[in-house]
């Protein structure tokens, strides 16, 4: 069938079988494969790419479900010459080891940090009203979603409470 | 995967009969790509206008298609329902939660591991096959409510929640109609396949919430780890006091039954009674009185105490036990 994508500003026309995911889309089809697949399941996050500005898994979407939305995924973000701001914290904190769960842990950081915004609360939180701070326990739990084979959690929960611009003075508070 | 016709419904009038419904896609992609289910057509139900929260009589509609990640930070549900949104909060990841939607949520289907692996026996897939997990790795399993044909759980948080706020499902179709959340998921008796009372031709439009009722909010959840997992077992309180004893207590049970559960006995126990360890351990026995395990799962008769038990003492003020 015949879909119409909006990716990275872009627009792309794709004669794709209805089966094929978004992710599979992006990697085959349009040659991104900044996006990774991990388990294909749901259950590890690699996949992960913001529709209309919310991070979803690639994997459990089918592209001609995604048509009408603005898809952003990690080549949006940033380039090697012009990195965005969670890009140059994960360079700077050795957010990674190999790398693979990478470019799904930046995007779904950057959809959490704006439901943090929003003022959304998590499980973590003390009080479903907030303030949300930027704590270790907070940010483990919004990026529980993203599983690192690696285990370089410390880095990345540093990485992005960097980026977000969060006290280090202040670790656990609230 | 197997290959299907992709349809898109513009309006609710214009719903193929015939056709499986996508919605987040969260549960249905996964089971596709297992072949556990293999529609030969999808009606994608995202245009529709189903996603709004709105104010009814004194209670709130929810659309079905309202996002979990929506609903759970929606303003009206963290003041009158927190235990909603805690129950959402307990479920899946910041991901998931922005794809999955409160109607597909409802009709997710079982983690029984047998059910997802086509090369075993497995009734609510093929009935009459039989069922591998009785004998077999039950850690996911029910102790509630199972039958000798299927002994497998309903997974999802958002919906023992539901159960504990006296929710009604709108169900639209030939014959529209409204379920008490309380009649909506079936035991399993001897046909595990029919999972709801949602017929062939019907989509669940909402689901309705009367009016708040106050009162203490809790959402436990016990897991195999600290986050995204489903429940091994979880409480849904709603409680209140008044002059230092319980006026009343609204409890549902997760990852025990097929269903969200709930007993008006255990209720029934606790009301007008002083908080107490004695009284949470009667309430107890009075809920497990029917409980059996299937071998593995032992460890929820216990478990289930426990968290009730644990639950009662947040929500009735009582010290904190780790
Ligand atoms: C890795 C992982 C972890 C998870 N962890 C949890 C967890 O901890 N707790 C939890 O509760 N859930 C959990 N989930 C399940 C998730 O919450 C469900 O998959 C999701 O809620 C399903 O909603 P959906 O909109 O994506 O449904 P879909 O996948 O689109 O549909 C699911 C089913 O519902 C039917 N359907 C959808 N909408 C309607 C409607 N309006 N009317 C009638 N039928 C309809 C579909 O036909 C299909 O059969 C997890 C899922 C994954 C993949
Ligand atoms: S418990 Fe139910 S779902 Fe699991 S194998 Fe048995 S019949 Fe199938
Ligand atoms: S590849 Fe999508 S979640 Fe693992
Ligand atoms: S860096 Fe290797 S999986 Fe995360």
């Amino acid at each position: 069938m015949q879909i119409t994508l909006h990716l990275n500003g872009a627009t792309h026309d794709l004669d794709v079988d209805a089966r094929t995911t978004l992710l599979d889309a992006l990697r085959h089809h349009l040659g991104l494969t900044g996006t990774k697949k991990g388990c294909d399941h749901g259950q590890c996050g690699a996949c992960t790419v913001l529709i209309d500005g919310r991070r979803v898994n690639s994997c459990l979407t089918l592209a001609c479900m995604a048509e009408d939305a603005q898809i952003t995924t990690i080549e949006g973000l940033g380039s090697p010459d012009r990195l965005s701001p969670l890009q140059q914290q994960f360079l700077d904190h050795d957010g990674f080891q190999c790398g693979y769960c990478t470019p799904g842990q930046i995007c779904s950081a950057t959809g959490m940090l704006e439901e943090i915004a929003a003022g959304w609360p998590s499980h973590a939180s003390a009080s479903l009203e907030g303030p949300f701070a930027l704590s270790h326990a907070e940010i483990a739990e919004r990026m529980s979603g993203n599983l690192c084979r690696c285990a370089a959690y410390t880095h990345i929960v540093a990485a992005i409470r960097q980026a977000a611009g969060a006290d280090d003075r202040h670790e656990d508070a609230a | 995967m197997r290959e299907f016709t992709y349809l898109r419904a513009a309006s609710l009038a214009d719903l193929p009969a015939s056709a499986t419904i996508i919605a987040g896609g969260t549960n249905l992609l996964d089971l596709m790509k297992h072949e556990v289910m293999a529609p030969d057509a999808l009606v994608d139900i995202t245009r529709l206008d189903l996603n709004r929260v709105e104010s009814e009589d004194d209670g709130l509609r929810i659309g079905a298609l309202v996002r979990n990640s929506d609903l759970a930070a929606h303003p009206v549900i963290r003041r009158d329902y927190p235990v909603l949104s805690r129950a959402l909060l307990a479920g899946a990841s910041g991901q998931l939660r922005n794809m999955a939607t409160t109607g597909g949520n409802l009709m997710q289907r079982t983690r029984c591991p047998y059910f997802y692996d086509r090369r075993m026996a497995c009734n609510k897939r093929d009935p009459g096959a039989g069922c591998a997990a009785i004998g077999g790795v039950t850690r996911n399993h029910a102790i509630l409510g199972a039958s000798d044909h299927c002994i497998a759980t309903y997974p999802g948080d958002m919906a023992v929640a539901l159960r504990a706020l006296d929710a009604v499902v709108n169900i639209d179709g030939p014959a529209p109609r409204q379920v008490p959340l309380a009649d909506f998921h079936l035991l399993p008796d001897d046909t595990p396949e029919i999972e709801t009372v949602l017929r062939p031709g019907e989509i669940i439009t909402g689901v309705t919430l009367p009016a708040p009722v106050g009162g203490q909010h809790r959402y436990r959840k016990v897991r195999d780890r600290a986050s995204y997992a489903f429940a091994l077992v979880s409480v849904a309180a709603v409680v209140g006091m008044e002059d230092g004893r319980i006026s009343q207590a609204a409890l549902a049970f997760g990852g025990v039954a097929a269903k969200p559960w709930r007993d008006p006995e255990v209720e029934a126990v606790l009301a007008g009674q002083e908080p107490s360890d004695a009284l949470f351990a009667e309430a107890a026995e009075i809920l497990l009185r029917p409980a059996k395990a299937w071998g593995e799962n032992q460890f929820k008769i216990p478990l289930l105490r426990r968290s009730l038990i644990a639950t009662l003492r947040d929500a009735t003020g009582m010290e904190a036990k780790p």
